[in-house]
């Protein structure tokens, strides 16, 4: 490999590309650019001690009075309203969630998006740890057959899908707090309608029996 | 510093006089890792807090209890890295759980409960079992989740189920099986969530004690080690005489008629639990040699000095793990036996994952069965 042209010698540095920030330095030095400069943000003290943790979410322990607002839910289906999980893929539900919500469209405002490179991604894992965590719902969604940006990871997603949906059966969860769907980037309309749906469906089903009703969203 | 002391006098880590046998024994360090168990003690006995839990390898350990069997000492390693692992839990330092941690997650919604698990969808008609009370309790362990989750390299831990009962009813046993059984909780205690396992042991203790049994019968051998040793504290009252599978079934060898299947030679893996934890190494032996047509034939490491399936507590599945599997495969393959046989659903899924290689597949290929399936195989019918 030819060495770069280095005009000013051995000890500048050899790469060609530092030339242009030679450049701003001198602009830099000019003392007028130097005066309009604001004065410098005293730094942070440094912390010491022992390093920070995070806090742990305590195992929830169903109290009387949450035991009772429970079975007061359960009553009255119209006014519980469910946490539900939503793994959307980066490329295409995502995008879906953002059109709908740029063409603002009403929809059910209860859930949360947890966002995936690809929705081959989501691994039973994932499903279950937010059963674990008290989701009362988990909809997990990716881009339409044939439309996947990594090819054929949509197809893993319902591999790993099915996988999800058995363990969760065994669990002794119902199925219909699980759902599979495939939006595309301009399906806000379909994002919309799906998570009403979805959350009249796990509304229908009340709390989670895992949940405990302790995580509020 | 003085929960340290208080490890280090339980389990007898102040006995350590610094040989190295354990460090050189470990599987994990034969195949290259950077565990140390003998460092992890001297730290331990000298009350290094930060460096302990700082250290990556707290969870890298197998707990196949090799080192223990190893020390001269009679350092209890295995207790020792359970009570540190507790601590690092409490710390907020967890494990980077294979499968996600989805395995973990099941066991903690277990514990909270509030669901009706559906356990016994794998019966069949012909089998008998009592849903709460009888003088056998059948422990089946997790494996319906086992099968649902690794179906796809074809794992059949339910088959030895099934053929436990169907032993069972031979005997003229109908063994109690409950729905309400839950996850004994071995794995969380092995990753330091005690927590979520006493909430498990006291049900389970509960279900086993309600229902009367006298005899206490599992073909796990990871539940028979927590039913055994780490359920002790949690029984109010007299437990139940509590046995392996192939124990009980060794101990009722005569009254079984068995035929021959053809002429097989079959090699065994000790299960770690089964062996060095708990000290069966006797009954699957005895079985299989009963069994008619069947030649056994030991490992180079068998018994005490056996190698363990590199995966026992959903702790750790990494590159040495899969090195230490591809080895005893190719330990078993040199046997020129043509099946290998275990007791534990967890060395069945942990080999047969390491069958998956299609580069490997041709050297370390080899079949395997649980010793109570080759049993009821061998039932006259």
């Amino acid at each position: 490999m030819p060495e770069p042209e280095n005009p000013k010698g051995e000890s500048a540095p050899a790469k060609p590309e530092t030339k242009p920030r030679a450049s701003t330095r001198q602009v830099k030095s000019d003392p007028d650019k130097r005066a309009k400069k604001p004065p410098r943000k005293k730094k942070l003290p440094k912390r010491t001690g022992p390093p920070r943790k995070l806090p742990r979410t305590p195992l929830p322990e169903m109290k009387e009075a949450e035991k009772e607002t429970r079975k007061e839910a359960v009553k009255k289906p119209s006014e519980w309203n469910p946490n539900i999980v939503v793994f959307a893929c980066n490329w295409c539900s995502y995008a879906g969630a953002d059109t709908a919500g740029v063409s603002r469209m009403e929809h059910e405002p209860h859930f949360r998006i947890i966002r995936v490179m690809c929705s081959g991604r989501v691994q039973p894992a994932f499903v279950l740890k937010a059963f674990e965590k008290g989701a009362d719902g988990v909809l997990v969604s990716g881009c339409h057959f044939g439309d996947c940006h990594y090819i054929f990871g949509n197809e893993r997603a319902a591999e790993q899908f099915a996988k999800t949906v058995k363990m969760v059966k065994l669990l002794g969860l119902e199925e219909n707090r699980l759902r599979l769907e495939w939006i595309s980037a301009a399906e806000g309309a379909r994002f919309a309608q799906v998570i009403n749906e979805f959350t009249e469906q796990v509304r229908s089903l009340g709390p989670s029996p895992l949940s405990g009703n302790h995580l509020k969203i | 510093m003085r929960e340290f002391a208080v490890i280090a006098t339980e389990t007898k880590t102040w006995a350590c006089y610094d040989c190295g046998k354990c460090t050189a024994t470990c599987p994990i360090a034969r195949v290259g890792g950077s565990l140390s168990p003998r460092r992890q003690v001297l730290a331990t006995n000298l009350g290094h807090r930060e460096e302990i839990l700082a250290d990556g390898n707290l969870f890298v350990c197998l707990s196949c209890g090799l080192c223990s069997e190893r020390c001269p000492a009679g350092v209890g390693y295995g207790s020792m890295v359970r009570h540190l692992r507790e601590i690092a839990y409490r710390e907020g330092i967890e494990p980077e759980c294979p499968h996600g941690g989805a395995f973990h997650s099941l066991m903690r919604m277990m514990a909270k409960g509030g669901t009706q698990q559906n356990r016994l969808g794998w019966l069949t008609e012909d089998l008998q079992t009592a849903p709460a009370q009888g003088e056998v309790f059948f422990w089946t362990g997790c494996t319906m989740y086992y099968d649902a989750f690794f179906e796809d390299f074809q794992v059949n831990s339910l088959a030895a189920t099934r053929a436990a009962v169907r032993l069972l009813n031979r005997l003229g046993v109908t063994p109690v099986v409950s729905p309400h059984e839950r996850c004994c909780g071995h794995d969380l205690l092995w990753n330091g969530d005690r927590k979520s396992f006493e909430l498990l042991a006291e049900h389970n203790v509960k279900l086993v004690k309600d229902s009367g049994a006298k005899t206490f019968v599992t073909p796990c051998a990871e539940c028979l080690r927590t039913w055994k040793l780490d359920y002790e504290p949690f029984f109010t009252s007299k437990p139940p005489r509590i046995l392996h599978m192939t124990e009980y079934l060794a101990e009722h060898l005569q009254e079984l008629k068995l035929k021959a299947n053809g002429q097989r030679r079959v090699t065994y893996q000790d299960p770690c639990r089964l062996g060095r934890h708990l000290g069966i190494y006797g009954p699957p032996r005895e079985l299989l040699e009963a069994l008619p047509g069947v030649e056994l034939v030991d490992m180079a490491h068998w018994g005490r000095g056996s190698i363990c399936c590199a995966g026992s507590t959903w702790s750790n599945c990494d590159r040495y793990a899969k090195h230490i599997q591809v080895d005893r495969l190719r330990e078993a393959r040199a046997t020129g036996a043509e099946l290998m046989a275990t007791c534990c659903p967890k060395c069945q899924i942990h080999f047969r994952c390491a069958m998956q290689d299609p580069n490997l597949k041709e050297e370390i290929e080899i079949e395997m069965r649980d010793v109570t399936e080759l049993v009821a195989e061998a039932l006259e019918s």
